[in-house]
């Protein structure tokens, strides 16, 4: 009994939670707070087997799917205040509290009686109890619950289910489609330019150069980019770099400048000395 | 330990699953207020078992989270169809049979 006067307020003060917390979350896990309360309480009324379901089912299960759902639907989805019906608010508490008053006098009226306990029912085990009662008399309920499950199963799939509106794209589709527009607007058909490429760095926020030294936009990904994470323009940093070097198009070579030799310089003056020594050929 | 208090406590928690129905407008909060009161009346079935002394009560509060699941399941499925047609899981908005 000591449990149950534990476990009463904490209990009581979780659902109160659920009807005044704002957020979904909160409510889900309030939930959870009474449902393993419950648990208790059943273990503590002799009845390990529904502790154990209660537990695994209805927390484990059950709540799971709410979150899950929650999270599809957007947690920030917090309830509007406005009331569509007048004065509906004030009257359904009004109704609900009267709804437990009656209730919990007509129990307090009522005399239970003598409690039996469980021990001579439970006495070859809680389970093999329950799974007499079911094979037996419950037989007829229990393969109409196995329908339910199945009919459950497949109304989940079927409004879970959404029809293809368009085709399936397939790789020669795509394919096709690339060369089409290659043809009609001249988009390159290739894949787009990888971070990172000439640039000092080769993370995936450092956009990669052009061979003029300008820093490609299609190399990184737009999110970063609007995220504003990109590190700072290093075609500038690199621009700098070879400033300090040289203007890059004076025809002294680089040398040793520096910690990677003139390959960190800019990639103008790489390309420029490449093209001044093919000219030499 | 007598029976009384655990029955209390299942109505309790049952008319706080009530208002929360009546006055939450979040669909899946309305469904977990459900849920709280299908719980409360587990609750009232085993305590009852106990008082009775066989396992008939257990048998039925095992069926009603077997029911129980199997609602939660096409019911989410439900919530999500509305909210993938009305972009809102508010009870207020799914009203187009009303006009």
């Amino acid at each position: 009994m000591v449990g149950f006067w534990v476990l009463a307020p904490i209990m009581v003060a979780a659902a109160l939670g659920i009807l005044f917390s704002r957020k979904a979350v909160h409510a889900a896990l309030l939930l959870a707070v009474v449902m393993i309360g419950l648990a208790i309480l059943y273990e503590v009324q002799d009845a390990p087997f529904l502790f154990a379901v209660q537990i695994i089912v209805y927390t484990g299960a059950i709540l799971m799917l709410f979150l899950f759902v929650l999270m599809l639907v957007g947690v920030d989805a917090s309830d509007s205040l406005v009331e569509t019906i007048k004065g509906q608010r004030l009257l359904a508490i009004v109704i609900g509290i009267a709804f437990g008053a009656l209730l919990i006098f007509g129990i307090a009226q009522v005399s239970v009686g003598v409690v039996t306990g469980l021990q001579a029912a439970n006495q070859q085990g809680n389970v093999q109890g329950l799974a007499a009662l079911l094979f037996s008399r419950y037989v007829f309920a229990f393969e109409a619950t196995s329908a339910l499950l199945i009919t459950a199963a497949i109304g989940a799939m079927v409004l879970a289910h959404r029809e293809r509106l368009v085709p399936k794209q397939t790789q020669a589709i795509l394919a096709a489609r690339r060369m089409q527009d290659y043809a009609t607007s001249g988009k390159h058909p290739g894949p787009l330019p990888p971070p990172g490429v000439l640039a000092r760095h080769n993370a995936v926020d450092t956009p990669a150069l052009l061979p003029d030294g300008s820093p490609s936009e299609l190399s990184v990904s737009r999110i970063l980019a609007a995220h504003g994470s990109l590190r700072a323009s290093k075609a500038q940093d690199v621009k700098a770099f070879a400033g300090a070097v040289g203007d890059g198009t004076s025809n002294e070579p680089v040398t040793g400048a520096g910690p990677r030799g003139p390959i960190d310089g800019d990639p103008s003056q790489i390309r420029e000395e490449r093209v001044e020594e093919e000219g030499e050929k | 330990m007598s029976a009384t208090p655990f029955v209390v406590l299942s109505a309790i928690l049952f008319t706080i699953g009530v208002i929360g129905v009546l006055t939450r407008r979040n669909a899946i909060v309305v469904f977990m207020n459900i849920e709280l009161m299908l719980n409360a009346s587990n609750l009232a079935l085993v305590t009852f078992a106990r008082v009775h002394g066989n396992l008939d009560g257990q048998v039925a509060a095992f069926f009603v989270m077997v029911v129980a699941a199997a609602e939660v399941v096409v019911g989410l499925a439900i919530i999500m169809t509305i909210f993938r047609s009305r972009r809102s899981a508010s009870v207020d908005d799914a009203s187009l049979l009303k006009y």
